[in-house]
């Protein structure tokens, strides 16, 4: 058991903690952020994605106290004061099917608009290429990212 | 169309009773109540167990089936919304429990909006007519002199307006007519109209609760070590490092395996970790996909039963001027939706309290009913959202391991899966071998067609043979059968079932056809078709949409197919092309779907888009297989999805259709595969007859 602090949505988080226990568990079960989901375990899918000083992680591939004196952002995090321009094309495009991996997508979709403002198709696919989805809801992902991308300029 | 309205008889409304919160409140028929203890008037107004309406006009939709991705959810409130005219703003949808006034709410076979469209309709045009006679009642006027628009009733006399929720008390104490009037379709301002999802933020911002996110006050969470191989049972465990884990509360011993039940969890997946288990072995231990493979292929031998016979293939073979044998195999798939199955239980003073994520809460009645022992009425099922369903969810598996697991304890329990046990643990669409012959007059007419299949066992053929059956090409002579082998592997629905074979096998063998005669493939089958307009109809647009015939670059080709299911029509055409290093790439997938009268075009677009990528993901790399006598495949590393990368551009069309609404969740699938597979032959002039292609061409 230690003792790990980070920052989560802003919020400085204290807990004492196995800390082994990867970031999606504690997220999840100890500070009940549902939003980032369970889906491969490994590091596969990208489902669990989250943001850690900025840069999109797997939380499911991260112990606890790697995020010591980090900054963790959510989806709950994400557009606290109004929609983010990526939510808001998602919202326009339709994208969401069933929706379980859209955290995951929209993570690493503004990760993506944060580092490259105005990517090409090739981009896109680059950064999104590991984020799965079952649903199929690719062609949508990769529209409404180009038009969150019109929206930041 | 049948003129009744279904509202509650009082014998229904006794069944209610025993049913569920919801339903409790939004399905009383008050003029059931009139006359009990009702004294002040109503503040819901809810004539059917579809739909309230409150005296803040806010309306409640009642939906009695699941939704995991299909957008139901938003679909059937448009239904009803329509025929109640109401203002779109004011929907709200909660998701009906298991009670039987809904009849049955198994979500599969495309049949949500086919088989909920009328009864919907019928519930909002009931309320509205109410509340019209409600408004004519107050300003003591003829109701035909009233009309009703966007949650309100206008007064034609004196052009006042009241809202509906200020009509509720007044429609409240009216008799529910028996037999309303519906719109006529020409009328229609929302069905056919694109809706955003009622749901669609919820689904952006994280809030979105699905049942693995489920939780109620002081539950504990277990995942369970399930026996590995088919046929195996549990010989012995030692559990004392497991219950060394701090959150560790207890390990157990259920049907499926061992339970480790923790406080949270990470304890619980550590506390699996630690478990030493032994199994005793069983009579498939040495089984594998070879094995499977050889069997399926042996069985072909039996002669099995006959599911269709016109003319005489046997003499036609002989008359044939050209015949040709072919054999196609496929393999077992799992469903793999992105949220592992899991399951919420909680037994608690004689009442066994189930939240399932699941598309049959019928099903998960039973299994809660099979493992407790309990009455009818013991029991309560509450469905929760789904991360994707394609079939696996209406299976009770992961039901039963909750209730058995909530058993041993007083608090409510989640049971949920890791990746690799869900995937190793799947009903999958059943491995088949298709022997198939078929010839040609000299005008290379097709003159007759066997087709013979061999699959697991089964209660219904169905499974593997779905579709078979039902050839839509003017062929004379056809003899269609089956034979079933016992095999341990489970298997069940997978988004279109027997279709995703059948349509595979009948699409390419018409493709072979065509090539070996040197007729066009979209000519040779609209030739066939000439008795069938819509799946002409489909054909010819997407024909039409994906310029078949036109000039394509160098090493791209076209291929096409078309075919009905869950009385839908879709035709494929798909344009591959082949890299440098002689790679298979998806370049463009043209789908045209008819599904009857729309209701949300954004939504069966949605649905083809999605089916096309499943197809495309089985026919690319679908392949669960046994060794050992288990499933091999544990993850997406070995049980890849389609990633962006691999992604065509899809184009989707909907005919315009004013025929009943069908469905649009499967249709897309079974032609996705054959369509892709009659490209690479005329890319490659390889004829792919085993799933998936994989590395087969490199």
């Amino acid at each position: 058991m230690s003792k790990i602090s980070f920052t989560l949505n802003g919020q400085p988080k204290t807990l004492s903690i196995d800390d082994t226990t990867p970031l999606l568990w504690v997220i999840r079960d100890y500070f009940g952020l549902t939003g980032t989901k369970y889906s491969c375990g490994m590091g596969i899918c990208g489902s669990c994605t989250v943001h850690i000083n900025g840069q999109p992680k797997r939380s499911c591939r991260m112990t606890v106290s790697e995020v010591a004196g980090k900054d963790v952002l959510t989806i709950e995090g994400l557009g606290v004061k109004g929609l983010h321009p990526v939510q808001q094309a998602w919202v326009e495009e339709e994208v969401a099917q069933c929706g379980y991996c859209q955290s995951g997508q929209i993570m690493t979709a503004v990760a993506l608009l944060n580092d490259v403002p105005d990517p090409t198709d090739e981009e896109i696919i680059q950064a999104m290429n590991g984020v799965l989805c079952r649903c199929g809801s690719y062609q949508r992902i990769r529209k409404a990212i180009h038009k969150a991308a019109e929206e930041v300029k | 169309m049948s003129t009744s309205t279904h509202h509650l008889s009082r014998r229904e409304f006794i069944k209610l009773g025993s049913g569920s919160t919801v339903a409790l409140i939004l399905g009383i028929n008050w003029t059931l109540a009139k006359g009990k203890d009702v004294e002040k008037a109503p503040t819901l107004f809810s004539p059917n167990a579809y739909l309230s309406i409150s005296n803040n006009d806010s309306i409640t939709v009642v939906m009695p089936r699941s939704e995991m991705g299909q957008k139901i959810y938003t679909a059937l409130p448009m239904i009803l919304a329509e025929e109640l005219e109401a203002d779109w703003n004011k929907i709200k949808v909660v998701q009906g429990d298991l009670n039987q006034i809904f009849g049955s709410q198994t979500t599969g076979g495309s049949a949500s909006i086919r088989t909920q469209y009328d009864r919907l309709r019928r519930a909002g045009a009931t309320a509205k007519t109410m509340l019209v006679q409600a408004a004519a009642q107050e300003w003591s006027i003829n109701p035909n002199d009233c009309w009703a628009a966007e949650g309100f009733v206008y007064n034609k006399v004196n052009k006042q307006k009241l809202s509906y929720g200020s009509l509720v008390g007044i429609a409240a104490s009216l008799p529910v007519p028996k037999d309303v009037v519906l719109k006529n379709p020409q009328e229609f301002r929302i069905i056919g109209k694109a809706y955003k999802s009622l749901d669609g933020l919820a689904k952006i911002d994280g809030s979105l609760k699905y049942g693995y996110d489920f939780k109620v006050p002081n539950m504990l969470t277990a995942v369970v070590a399930r026996i590995p191989r088919y046929g195996n049972t549990l010989k012995d465990f030692d559990s004392s490092d497991a219950l060394k884990i701090p959150g560790v509360k207890k390990v157990a011993s259920i049907s499926s395996g061992v339970a480790v039940i923790a406080e949270d969890t990470y304890s619980a997946i550590q506390g699996r970790k630690k478990l030493k288990l032994n199994w005793n072995s069983g009579p498939f231990d040495e089984l594998d996909s070879k094995t499977i493979s050889l069997r399926l292929h042996e069985a072909l031998k039996q002669k099995g039963t006959i599911l269709k016979q016109d003319g005489n293939v046997d003499a036609a073979k002989i008359a044939s001027s050209q015949t040709w044998d072919l054999t196609f195999e496929v393999p077992y798939l799992d469903h793999a939706p992105q949220e592992p199955n899991n399951c919420t239980a909680y037994i608690h003073e004689g009442v066994c309290e189930v939240w399932a994520p699941t598309q049959s809460p019928g099903n998960a009645f039973w299994g809660a009913k099979l493992i407790t022992g309990f009455k009818d009425e013991q029991i309560k099922i509450h469905t929760l959202r789904i991360g994707g369903g394609f079939g696996r969810r209406l299976q009770k598996d992961y039901v039963e391991d909750a209730v058995e697991v909530a058993l041993h304890m007083d608090q409510p329990v989640k049971v949920v899966r890791m990746r690799s046990e869900d995937i190793k643990n799947g009903f999958y669409r059943p491995a088949s071998v298709h022997q198939v012959s078929v010839g040609v007059d000299s005008d290379g007419i097709p003159t007759y067609w066997e087709h013979h299949i061999s699959g697991p066992s089964n209660d219904s053929s169905s499974i593997f043979t779905g579709g078979a059956e039902n050839l839509a090409y003017a062929i004379p002579n056809q003899k269609i059968s089956y034979v079933m082998t016992d095999l341990p592997v489970p298997i069940g629905a997978w988004r279109s079932v027997g279709n995703t074979q059948t349509a595979y096998v009948n699409e390419c063998v018409i493709d072979v056809i065509a090539r070996r005669t040197k007729q066009d493939p979209v000519v040779l089958r609209k030739n066939l078709l000439k008795d069938h307009p819509r799946h002409l109809g489909v054909l010819n647009l997407a024909a039409k949409k994906a310029n078949w015939g036109s000039e394509l670059p160098e090493n791209h080709a076209r291929g096409v197919a078309v075919h009905y299911s869950f009385q839908s029509y879709v035709a494929i055409v798909a344009e591959v092309s082949k890299t440098l290093k002689g790679k298979i790439k998806v370049e463009k997938i043209t789908a045209v779907i008819d599904c009857g009268t729309v209701i949300n075009p954004d939504g069966v677009h949605a649905q083809v888009e999605g089916g096309v990528v499943m197809a495309l993901t089985a026919a690319l790399h679908g392949e669960i297989t046994i060794l050992d006598g288990q499933v091999k495949q544990s993850n997406f590393h070995n049980y890849p999805l389609l990633t962006m990368a691999e992604m065509p551009e899809i184009s989707t069309h909907i005919v315009k259709s004013t025929e009943a609404p069908t469905g649009a969740g499967e249709p897309p699938v079974p032609p996705t595969t054959p369509a892709l597979m009659n490209a690479i032959a005329a890319l490659t002039g390889n004829r792919i007859t085993k799933l998936p292609l994989k590395d087969q061409l490199n």
